[in-house]
């Protein structure tokens, strides 16, 4: 008699409530009922539960989400530990964390402190540390000032002396060769590159000018032989699995290049993250953007053990990337641009805002929280605010007759 | 409030801003300003004088020459001021130059090709339409574009360039050299834009004409905001916009009788300058480049942007955040014996604070005794309101039994707080919406606030000396919300992450965790006494053990009040983190296993009823059963564990955390060591051995190396002491059941301290190349860099005491840090987010009805109301089906 409902059933019991349910819902019920393989009517009695506690779950028209999310966010942020540099999987790098990233991302700076990228590689190529050891010293820039020992200026000549270490040389890959075609290519010169002896290559200016020959110096020593712009640092770093065991292997590099990283041969473009939030938009436009907003907050909280509900990190995201472009939370970005003057007045550049408002013979209609409160005479237009109460309230006449008398 | 009819109150729709012609000035002022002085021999304004009585009343009695009222309702007049010549106002200043930049030095007309112009007026109005801080910004583009013009696409005229040298003079780069602008000039340029023009500058010609910025007449603002204050002695003390105004009209008369007479232009232009100076002090006293407008004391005067300006300015300051009537602050302390839901207020409070009741038939003869009662004795009342509006105050009211009997219903009477009003709670910071919450009035005797232990959680509240503000609502609507919306009961589940915030702490855990323990068994006194102090009126339950007994379970009594058809399986926080836990195996009794309401197997600690901590049964009950059961069980069951706490008894000495002899020598042993290792460390860096890590220097890693090894002899160190140190030890069930403390604390209080840390590096600063003159230089050893071998119970040395006070101190300036840090950061979340809501279609929208989101969340569902997170919990509802199934 007990017999466990069939998958087709199933399937259309569940999805009866396609337009009340949430995707992730229905799948669950479907998956989990399955598992437990309960009855037909127990199944319906399961779904019908879950459409009454989603129902009961749902946020009540009004509710002030974004100030919660605001809230949510801005509490735990004071039990954050300010200084907080933590090893990012590998012993190598640091990231920063904490409040101090925290605030790195509402602000959206052009480059975060500590830019990192995560790369994968392609799955023929994941498995094989040599390969990835190859691709992290292809991308690892390096400048003619990485691979030389010491740099001399001849003023007789004017020309730059440099002594290379071979050493490092090996270590990073690069012949006297690439040396030298850099050194091809730099600005500038106007004289001969020379290779003199093992080791020392002299780059003739070839003219007679002590200023440039500094600036050639400088130049020179900021040539990039190979790697990409932007890469300082790349480590190869092995992926475990639960047991320990050795999945895949990746690269963590210190500093940050999506473009150039993802043009890449053998890497994994759909896995290759940066946590660049700039970056990201500009690569990848904006919906990239406010993804890589919530995985970078959610990465600082959980770091910090602190629980914040992923809705509210959403907020945030889409505050900042509604409009279609990344804006900081602040003055440059979405409270600057408020269409309010007295909100604007009232956060930052009180005078600026005013001085602004009444050139453009602006118009505030009163619509949002800060003004209200500012007027004072209504209340504010979100939640018990945003409704009107309507009563058509009879006095019980009797009763008023009696009071009156008495 | 209730006496007018909301239909009569008026409500602003709008605020439109604007700059003022020098004809809106000359009709708004009521009298022109032409002497400087202020007040006669007699003491009197003079006439003509910027404390002139037209200006409006201030002191009191004094009736307004203007309007005819007294200093209350008078609500001030402007005047005016004739410049004798024009000055330019400084806030406008940067405009100004870009104006005369983006425009045609003879014709005015914007240097732009008509072709282009057209098309950007297109382009404005079309933004104007939905996107106008885009407009704006449209708007500098085309500024940019046609200050680069030289010669006039109009007219023909040859351009120059304009410099602008701040705040407030213009030069004019000509051929023959460098002119100074005067602002007589640029009026006369700014003039001559046409209307049409300025539109495509971002100006609103009807609001703001940019001629109008060249200032020919001052307003001067009335005197009641800028009062003069008489001091104690009799002498006047004015304000500082007062003086200033003063300074103005003074330069402006000599630059007019200059000008009258014929003065040279050198003297002019002198003046003109000083005018210019004062006038833009007048409207900013922290302009760049130009000195601040001093007082004689030296102090910078405090002008018209000063007041507006910041945290403590007219917009922060007073409109943002306004002062209230109706609300008490006082030092809080704890109260086991109330509601979570109540606060208790002192009398003397009570006494002052009145909540408005309107007379009816119903309740006339509670509030006569109130009205009998006056306002020295509680319950009683401080003033009745007649329904014309008139008040009486019964502290002057000579025979209130007269009184009594002339009310009325419809009458107000303003009683004192009594047991059951509701009022608003606040801790700051408020960081959230639980620092507000509303609680149910207790009044009671002495002069603290007093709330419920459970609830300083979500108020982040201690008793060492913290204050609380307390508001009392007045409208029937607001009593309303508070009771429904605010009342803590509310807010067990915080919306942050869907769990509950309020739950046990401190004793409320320990009490627990002894309470449950298996060994807890009772007699029928005990039972009772324990049931009776939680407020349970039922019937005992069949007791455990019969013989010898009858005896009860600590577990039993737990059960009685867990709602009777709870199912809950968990693990508690004192269970081991790894190894078996399961029914019939777990360490420290750590499976917990609710059947029917019956708790059956497991203790209860941090994991079961502890605040800010999900999925535990607490969170079970208030989540499936609500919050008035949640209420309820904060209220009756958590009272019994610390009733359980005062029977058992816990108390922690020096020798709580005293270990044997043999294992003090173990963890010297250990530590000896690690001394040993990091002495080869050296070693192999010393003699060039150690190898650099990718990207370190070896001296890092040296460093690295160094703290881990030191990092781990702690550890190890640690786990001997701990061995020593079981679960009848009363720090360690502190420790164990998440009531307070850690194992780390007790490792600190019994083995050792370990490393203190700088920057998250070993103590380094101090003297050249070593920390203290104790040390030889160049010592890396662990004693010379911060490590501390000692424990707390032993004592440090002195070297010790003071590495573990660098690192303290540096805990110190580091909250100081990021409070003021985070407190930033929040402030522009919430100035971003503030205005955010659930619209009814369920989209989140702005004020201004974007939308930010098409559906909350993606998914709708608020995570206040949420298990965790999720709207459902599948596993769950599977769970109970299955349960259900053997049943049927």
């Amino acid at each position: 008699m007990a017999r466990p409902v069939s998958e087709k059933v199933l399937w259309s019991l569940v999805e009866q409530y396609y337009d009340v349910l949430p995707e992730r819902l229905r799948r669950e019920l479907y998956e989990k009922i399955l598992e437990a393989g309960l009855t037909k009517s127990e199944a319906v009695e399961v779904i019908e539960e879950a459409v009454r506690r989603y129902k009961a779950s749902l946020v009540a028209p009004g509710e002030a989400v974004g100030m919660v999310a605001a809230q949510s966010l801005g509490e735990p942020a004071t039990q954050m530990t300010l200084r907080t540099f933590h090893f990012a999987g590998v012993r190598e790098l640091n990231v920063t964390l904490g409040l101090p990233r925290m605030i790195e991302i509402v602000d959206v700076r052009r480059e975060p402190s500590t830019p990192i990228m995560e790369i994968y590689l392609e799955p023929e190529l994941a498995k094989d540390e040599k390969a990835a050891l190859r691709i992290a010293s292809e991308i690892e820039l390096t400048t003619v000032e990485n691979v030389t020992r010491s740099v001399m200026l001849d003023y007789y000549e004017y020309a730059v002396v440099l002594e290379l270490d071979p050493d490092v040389m090996e270590n990073r890959g690069v012949t006297l060769d690439d040396v030298v075609k850099a050194l091809n290519r730099v600005k500038g010169r106007r004289g001969r590159v020379e290779v003199q002896g093992e080791n020392t290559v002299v780059v003739y200016l070839g003219v007679e000018d002590i200023p440039k020959l500094r600036r050639l110096h400088d130049r020179i020593l900021q040539l990039r032989i190979k790697g990409i712009k932007g890469i300082r640092h790349a480590i190869v770093k092995p992926v475990r699995d639960d047991e320990g065991n050795i999945v895949e292997y990746m690269i963590m590099t210190e500093g940050s290049n999506l473009q150039a990283v993802l043009s890449l041969e053998g890497i994994d473009p759909e896995r290759t993250t940066t946590n660049n939030i700039l970056e990201v938009y500009e690569v990848l436009g904006i919906e990239a953007a406010r993804a890589a907003i919530i995985e970078e907050i959610k990465k600082v909280l959980d770091e910090h053990g602190l629980d914040v509900d992923y809705r509210h990190i959403m907020m945030v995201a889409d505050t900042m990337t509604y409009t279609g472009k990344v804006r900081q939370v602040g003055r440059h970005g979405v409270a600057g641009e408020k269409s309010s003057v007295l909100a604007r007045a009232s956060f930052e550049v009180t005078v600026k805002n005013l001085v602004e408002a009444a050139m453009r013979g602006e118009e505030d209609p009163l619509r949002g929280v800060i003004e209200n409160i500012i007027v004072g005479n209504k209340p504010v237009p979100i939640g018990t605010g945003a409704v009107k109460l309507k009563m058509r309230y009879e006095f019980p006449v009797a009763v008023a007759n009696k009071g009156g008398e008495e | 409030m209730s006496a007018s009819e909301p239909s009569e109150m008026k409500v602003i729709g709008g605020i439109k801003f604007g700059v003022l012609s020098p004809d809106m000035m000359r009709k708004l002022s009521v009298m022109e300003v032409t002497t400087s002085e202020l007040y006669d021999e007699e003491g009197f304004p003079v006439p003509g004088g910027v404390m002139d009585r037209r200006l409006g009343s201030v002191e009191p009695g004094v009736r307004c020459a203007t309007c005819g009222n007294t200093s209350i309702n008078c609500p001030g007049h402007f005047g005016h001021i004739e410049l004798a010549r024009p000055v330019i106002h400084p806030e406008f200043a940067p405009y100004i130059a870009n104006i005369l930049k983006a425009t045609c030095n003879t014709c005015g007309r914007l240097k732009l090709p008509e072709e282009k112009i057209k098309s950007a007026r297109e382009k404005m109005y079309k933004l104007g339409k939905h996107w106008v801080m885009l407009k704006y910004k449209y708007a500098q583009t085309l500024i940019k574009e046609a200050s680069k013009v030289t010669t006039c696409p109009h007219c023909g005229a040859q351009q120059y360039k304009i410099k602008f040298d701040k705040p407030y003079t213009f030069y004019e780069q000509r051929d023959d050299g460098v002119h100074r602008l005067t602002p007589e000039e640029i009026r006369e340029r700014l003039e001559r834009i046409p209307d049409e023009d300025l539109e495509l500058l971002g100006l609103n010609p009807k609001e703001a004409r940019p001629e109008w910025m060249v200032l020919r007449v001052l307003l001067v603002v009335p005197p009641s905001v800028r009062p003069s204050i008489t001091l104690e002695s009799g002498d006047r003390s004015e304000d500082d916009l007062t003086h200033k105004l003063v300074d103005i009209v003074r330069v402006n008369q000599r630059l007019r009788e200059n000008l009258e007479s014929g003065a040279p232009n050198l003297i002019i232009d002198d003046l003109w300058n000083l005018l210019q100076y004062h006038v833009a002090t007048y409207f900013d006293n922290e302009l760049p480049g130009i000195p601040p407008a001093r007082h004689r004391s030296g102090r910078p005067l405090r002008t018209l942007a000063q007041r507006l300006k910041g945290k403590e300015g007219r917009f922060r300051g007073s409109l943002a955040g306004k002062r209230v009537d109706f609300s008490a602050r006082t030092v809080i302390s704890p109260d086991p014996n109330i509601s979570i839901n109540e606060v208790g207020v002192p009398i003397e409070i009570a006494k002052i604070l009145s909540v408005p009741e309107k007379v009816t038939y119903w309740n006339i003869e509670r509030l006569k005794k109130f009205v009998l009662n006056g306002p020295e004795k509680w319950p009683g009342a401080n003033y009745i309101v007649r329904p014309d509006g008139g008040r009486i105050d019964l502290r002057f009211a000579k025979n209130r039994e007269e009184i009594v009997e002339t009310l009325k219903p419809g009458y107000i009477v303003e009683r004192h707080l009594i047991d059951g009003d509701i009022v608003l709670f606040n801790r700051q910071p408020s960081l959230h919406r639980m620092s507000i919450m509303a609680h149910i009035v207790k009044v009671l005797p002495y002069k603290t606030f007093r709330l419920n232990l459970l609830v300083t959680v979500p108020y982040n509240a201690d008793f060492d000396g913290d204050e609380m503000n307390l508001h009392v609502p007045q409208g029937e609507e607001a009593r309303a919300e508070a009771r429904t919306l605010m009342l803590v009961q509310e807010h067990i589940l915080t919306p942050r992450y869907g769990g509950p915030i309020i739950g046990g702490i401190h004793d409320y855990i320990t009490g627990a965790y002894l309470l449950t323990r298996k060994d807890s068994v009772f007699d029928k006194g005990q039972a009772m006494r324990l049931l009776f102090e939680a407020k349970y009126d039922g019937e005992l339950p069949e007791p455990a053990v019969l013989k010898p007994g009858p005896y009860w379970t600590g577990k039993q009594l737990v059960s009685v009040f867990l709602p009777k058809d709870l199912d809950y399986v968990g693990r508690a926080a004192v269970a081991p983190p790894v190894g078996r836990c399961d029914e019939e195996e777990c360490g420290n009794d750590g499976y917990v296993l609710i059947k029917r309401g019956r708790l059956l197997l497991g203790v209860f600690d941090k994991q079961a009823i502890g605040a800010e901590k999900p999925e535990t049964v607490l969170h079970e009950i208030v989540k499936e059963y609500g919050s008035d059961m949640g209420r309820e069980i904060m209220d009756t069951m958590f009272k019994m564990f610390v009733a359980y706490l005062d029977m058992h008894g816990l108390t922690m000495g020096i020798d709580t955390i005293e270990i044997p002899e043999a294992a003090i020598h173990d963890i010297e042993e250990v530590l000896r060591e690690a001394e040993e290792r990091v002495k080869e460390l050296i070693k192999d860096y010393e003699e060039g051995r150690l190898q650099a890590t990718p990207g370190k220097t070896r001296r890092e890693t040296l460093e690295d190396l160094i703290m881990n090894v030191l990092a781990d002899a702690r550890t190890r160190a640690g786990e001997i002491a701990s061995q020593y140190l079981g679960m009848t030890n009363h720090a360690v069930i502190m420790a164990k059941t998440g009531a307070r403390g850690s194992m780390l604390n007790l490792t600190q209080m019994a083995a050792v301290v370990g490393q203190q840390s700088v920057r998250g590096k070993r103590v380094e600063r101090g003297y050249s190349g070593r920390t203290l003159p104790h040390f030889s230089v160049g010592d890396l050893m662990p004693e010379a860099r911060g490590f501390v071998y000692s424990s707390f119970r032993k004592g440090l040395k002195p070297t010790e005491f003071f590495f573990h006070a660098i690192s303290g101190r540096e805990g110190l300036v580091d909250t100081a840090v990021r409070t003021a840090q985070s407190g930033y950061m929040y402030r522009r979340l919430q100035n971003a987010m503030q205005d955010f809501y659930v619209s009814y279609d369920g989209s989140v929208r702005t004020s201004e009805g974007f939308v930010i989101q098409l559906r909350y969340g993606e998914d709708g569902v608020d995570p206040a109301r949420s298990d965790h997170g999720r709207a459902v919990n599948v596993d769950k509802l599977i769970k109970r089906v299955l349960a259900l199934r053997g049943e049927r």
